[in-house]
């Protein structure tokens, strides 16, 4: 049901079933390992491109899904998925792999959260009982696209990000199929508008998505008419340290009370402090790997009641930036409670 | 919102301020001390090995300098080819992206980046998508130099 100018309230609650969460070497080494369901020690993932290795973890996390839930892809009536890559051919080609009737989805790193917000919707006016949704990104992949080969040695800015090799994906299912045991539920989500405050500079994508992050947080609350604190956790999908903070002015000076320890970031949990990251993680798999392991997780232990998770995407292109246009940013919000 | 021309909104410019304000600074003094002794080694490497050319081999000063670039070039493919010298041009920037085998990195990266588009299309077609430029602005800029000298030899009557 539509409430106020962009939000959803999903009444049936729609249920995270299950999860599959594959990562990479570099995440194998981060904060949040344990939370993973799969690791590969080498970023090939035995395929003889990038691409396809990509590809791979989209397949794994799937497999990983029907196997908890001990079910066949035949019982899931559509996927709902997109990356970075150029025309999200990982994500169309584990399409191909899966059979299972595919949405594709483009949003840059906002994905992840694009894809959960439409499965809820789909799954809440009954057009669908199951959804896999969820989103991935390959360092090595994406490095090739947007910027320079990957042992170029060229010196990162402090303000460049690194992109998350992983594939996070949840199995979404209608509240009442799932009512016996608490799950992680959705209860609304907040499509964001693209927002464009005149940042150039591709190595600073945090600072360009921020206002963005910012703005749908805003819509969200006066949409549902709450307050932050209805929330354990607001947490962005890769602001990374220089847009976390800058978001944390822009709340404070448009009078939003959302208190710092409140206010996390994907982008900064992921790693650890030691790892050379830079300004910190980014990517589609960054907000889908954190929510659908650690986040939901944390959930699971008690730890987190209530979150809204507001995956950030900057649409730029490597045509865009050469062409010295500006990063148009956006992000979308969805709200997760475990009951 | 979005523009394509130069001129920026009023809310632009202030986010402009805002943001400058929360950005992390290239450390521009560590950088350039970093690539001023890291910048220093290569090049000392590279003296070293003009040395052994004469010693050891029958180059003069001037005929040296040929089979040291092609020595350099190939440490530095060695070297990307191990995945080294990324690491290294993320400490030392300028210092290892400057010299000579700067210019083999970014050339033997796009090579190894782009094998799995095959040798002719991949390879072939994208070995100097980086060093292109160098190549081309180099000879442009030494025909300028060239043209300037010629000019002012011919009728500056040096």
């Amino acid at each position: 049901m539509l409430k106020g100018a962009q939000t959803w309230v999903f009444n049936s609650k729609p249920a995270i079933l299950s999860t599959g969460v594959v990562g990479g070497p570099f995440e194998k080494n981060g904060n949040l390992a344990e939370d993973f369901d799969k690791f590969y020690e080498d970023l090939w993932m035995g395929q003889d491109s990038y691409e396809k290795a990509q590809r791979i973890l989209i397949e794994d996390a799937v497999d990983i899904i029907l196997q908890k839930e001990g079910i066949k892809e035949e019982k899931v009536q559509f996927f709902i998925t997109g990356d970075l890559i150029n025309q999200i051919t990982p994500s169309s080609f584990a399409a191909r792999t899966n059979q299972i009737p595919n949405l594709g989805l483009f949003s840059a790193c906002a994905t992840s959260m694009e894809g959960l917000a439409l499965a809820a919707f789909l799954i809440n006016y009954q057009g669908a009982k199951r959804i896999i949704t969820g989103a991935s990104s390959h360092n090595a992949s994406a490095e090739k696209q947007f910027r320079y080969p990957t042992e170029y040695g060229g010196q990162k800015p402090p303000t460049a990000q690194w992109t998350v090799t992983g594939a996070g994906f949840a199995l979404i299912g209608s509240g009442n199929d799932a009512d016996e045991k608490p799950h992680p539920r959705i209860l609304s989500a907040t499509i964001g508008k693209v927002i464009d405050l005149g940042i150039s500079d591709p190595f600073n994508m945090g600072g360009a998505m921020a206002p963005a992050a910012v703005d749908t947080i805003e819509r969200h609350l006066q949409d549902l008419q709450i307050d932050p604190s209805y929330y354990d956790l607001i947490v962005t999908g890769d602001l990374a340290t220089i847009g976390r903070s800058i978001a944390l002015e822009l709340f404070e000076q448009k009078g939003i009370p959302i208190k710092e320890e409140q206010f996390k970031d994907c982008g900064l949990l992921i790693y650890k402090k030691n790892q050379p990251v830079q300004s910190g993680a980014s990517g589609p798999g960054c907000s889908a790997t954190v929510l659908y392991g650690h986040l939901l997780n944390q959930m699971k232990s008690g730890r987190l009641k209530r979150i809204l998770v507001v995956a950030t995407g900057a649409l730029l292109s490597p045509l865009s930036f050469q062409q010295k246009d500006t990063i148009p940013c956006i992000a979308h919000a969805v709200a997760i409670e475990y009951i | 919102m979005a523009n394509k021309n130069k001129t920026k909104t009023p809310e632009q410019i202030q986010y402009d301020q805002l943001q400058k304000k929360h950005e992390l600074k290239r450390p521009i003094l560590k950088n350039c001390i970093r690539a001023f002794f890291i910048g220093g080694l290569i090049c000392l490497v590279g003296q070293a090995v003009t040395y052994f050319y004469i010693y050891f081999f029958n180059f003069t000063e001037q005929t040296a300098g040929n089979p040291t670039v092609a020595t350099m070039v190939f440490i530095a493919m060695i070297l990307t080819g191990f995945g080294v010298y990324d690491r290294i041009g993320q400490f030392a920037g300028a210092g290892s992206a400057v010299p000579v085998t700067g210019f083999g990195n970014a050339v033997i990266s796009s090579a190894i980046e782009h094998r799995t588009e095959g040798y002719v299309l991949g390879v072939g077609g994208n070995m100097f998508k980086l060093a292109g430029s160098v190549i081309l602005f180099g000879v442009f800029s030494a025909f300028i130099v060239a043209l300037v000298k010629t000019i002012l030899t011919m009728w500056g009557g040096f």
